[in-house]
């Protein structure tokens, strides 16, 4: 694979709901170790987008390319199998589960063969930790329910098992929004380590405070259409601020307040 | 760094005693209760038998028969799922044994073997329709739960014009199968001087040996691991790979056959069978699954559980009879159990998931 291979790419993708037309014309493209910040208003079309890219819903006109070549995803587990990984905000996590069986769920190891085939328990418990601790995540007991876990440590395991069963994209839907300020620095340590080890990530959030310093390229979503597209030097921070609290309907709103209140 | 993480223990990792330990454990709620009940007994009906070896037979005598289906429900439960089929399925099997060998003059292994397809078709159905239509099994199960007593008595009716049918221990095959189902072990009790010795039946055997192979499916296999995780988060189980709709058919196909066991053992202990044979095990069931700790809801309980649940529903309902309590009390002591060991239950798993 060279370098200048987009890992995942979109050209002039359309999706359709009934009459509405839900994205209109969206083209991305993700290098590998690159993150990519999706920003945009309720109902701006994020999630429509992050579905289309995760293999719930189908493009109506446009093309998918994974790694060059076209793909056309059935189900979000023929999306995993190509390497893209969704870690939803409501976590895909069984609370009442240790970390290492909601680690290795669907994938568990195994020892010995035939209808003597078992789970590996003690191998998966030493892999979760290993796995976490390679994330800098330092879990104490790989046994322990997920449910004793904070909001943070557990979208950090979600991100950690992705990482081990090869995710090449990461997306991430607002992993950080329902956190507190420290925990979603733990997640976003989380995720620049996912890119140290080569993993694009498409990162959604409504925080420019949680954007900023993660993101390479920043996208603006607006009613379905791509509004720009920005590299880090190309956008300073206040004015990546004033785009995603709504830039000139804030002035608007501001204005009208005055003129409110005032006189 | 990896290689000391992974050898030495995290130092926040608080050394846990045993018993905080134990109280992970889903059935240590059951555990303990089956202490107390059986202490209870002890004391109240010590005297009148119920601490004789003769005692402890007629209570693992219950609790085996209604063990075998609950260790099969607690697994269709941790899954999310129920079957409220399964009594039905008792009656209708042990009839289909009965009409096959007696009337028809079947060999009566083969009568076992054909009832067993109709059980594993029985599951297959429930299990199909539940997958299929998406609507909760409580309702399909409701509803296969009168088709199939209907269906017994309806053609038991029409095909013979009685509602029960005796005979078994005539029927060729009986006396091997007998050895297999209806035995019993005779146990001679040490601390008696005169010898004396009481007769525990082989279903105690059958019991014990379903509970450990579902303790081993649940904690040691690939489809353990996702009964679990379908029961906690069906959605998030199938998008990491579990084939969610197998296990649940083949899960409703194991209480199924669970219930062809019993009415197996049932209909050669009584040489017969009974068109209402089985009526309201699916509650006995569902009662001795949550006492031992399975959610309701899914995603957590054990099949040990379950055995230490039928173990107490047996205790009680043999043990009021030695205390001479009238056996119609049973049903009362039933249910404010039921409350009371959810009640514990819950408290048990809050504790135990809390643990930060």
């Amino acid at each position: 694979m060279s370098t200048s291979t987009p890992v995942l790419e979109v050209r002039n993708i359309v999706k359709y709901f009934g009459t509405v037309i839900a994205l209109n014309d969206i083209s991305l493209r993700l290098m590998p170790g690159e993150v990519l910040c999706l920003l945009g208003d309720n109902g701006a079309g994020k999630s429509t987008l992050i579905k289309t890219l995760s293999g719930v819903h189908k493009p109506d006109e446009g093309e998918y390319l994974v790694e060059g070549k076209q793909v056309s995803f059935d189900s979000p587990r023929d999306a995993l199998a190509h390497g893209i990984a969704t870690v939803y905000q409501d976590l895909a996590m069984i609370p009442l589960m240790s970390v290492a069986r909601n680690f290795f769920l669907g994938s568990e190891p195994t020892r010995g063969w035939g209808i003597f085939k078992r789970f590996d328990v003690a191998r998966a418990s030493q892999i979760a930790r290993e796995e976490l601790n390679k994330m800098g995540i330092d879990i104490r007991d790989a046994d322990q329910p997920v449910g004793t876990l904070s909001g943070g440590e557990r979208q950090s395991v979600a991100i950690a098992r992705a990482v081990h069963f090869g995710a090449k994209v990461l997306i991430l839907d607002e992993p950080t929004s329902a956190l507190g300020v420290k925990q979603a620095g733990v997640v976003l340590r989380y995720i620049a380590r996912a890119r140290a080890q080569g993993v694009a990530v498409i990162f959604i959030t409504h925080n420019p405070h949680h954007a900023y310093p993660i993101g390479d390229k920043f996208v603006i979503l607006k009613r379905g259409r791509i509004m720009g597209t920005y590299t880090k030097a190309e956008l300073p921070r206040d004015e990546m601020i004033r785009m995603m609290s709504g830039g000139e309907e804030l002035d608007a709103l501001e204005h009208e307040l005055r003129e409110f209140a005032g006189k | 760094m990896q290689a000391a993480n992974t050898t030495t223990p995290d130092e926040r990792v608080r050394r846990e005693g045993g018993l905080r330990r134990l109280l992970r454990r889903p059935e240590m709620g059951a555990v303990g209760g089956a202490l107390l009940v059986w202490l209870f007994f002890a004391i109240v009906a010590g005297d009148s038998g119920f601490l004789t070896l003769r005692g402890a037979a007629t209570y693992l005598e219950v609790a085996a028969q209604l063990g075998i289906l609950a260790v099969a429900v607690s697994l269709l439960m941790i899954a999310g799922e129920f079957d409220l089929s399964i009594g039905s399925t008792i009656g209708a099997c042990g009839m289909i044994m009965a009409l096959l060998a007696v009337d028809l003059g079947w060999n009566l292994w083969a009568a076992i073997g054909a009832s067993l397809v109709f059980a594993l078709l029985v599951g297959a159905i429930n299990g199909i329709l539940v997958v299929r239509t998406k609507l909760p099994s409580f309702i399909i199960t409701l509803a296969s739960l009168f088709v199939i007593r209907g269906l017994t008595i309806g053609i038991t009716r029409l095909a013979t014009g009685r509602t029960q049918l005796g005979g078994i221990d005539e029927t060729l095959g009986f006396d091997s199968a007998s050895a297999f189902f209806a035995s019993a072990l005779r146990i001679v009790d040490p601390a008696s001087s005169r010898g004396a010795s009481a007769e525990f039946p082989i279903s105690v055997l059958w019991w014990l040996l379903i509970a450990g192979l579902a303790t081993y499916v649940l904690l040691r296999t690939r489809p353990g691991n996702w009964i679990f995780g379908i029961g906690g988060d069906e959605n998030a189980a199938r998008n990491v790979g579990v084939p969610v709709d197998r296990i649940k058919i083949a899960l409703f196909m194991t209480t199924a056959v669970a219930a062809w066991l019993v009415a197996t053992i049932t209909v050669i202990e009584a040489r017969g069978a009974d068109v209402l044979r089985g009526e309201q095990r699916e509650f006995f069931a569902i009662i001795a699954t949550v006492i031992g700790g399975t959610l309701l809801t899914g995603g957590y309980g054990s099949a040990i559980g379950a055995v230490f649940g039928a173990l107490i529903v047996g205790m009680v309902q043999q043990g009021i009879v030695f205390a001479g309590v009238d056996a119609d009390w049973f049903q009362v002591f039933l249910g404010a159990m039921l409350i009371i060991a959810v009640l514990v239950n819950n408290f048990i798993r809050r504790r135990a998931s809390q643990a930060k």
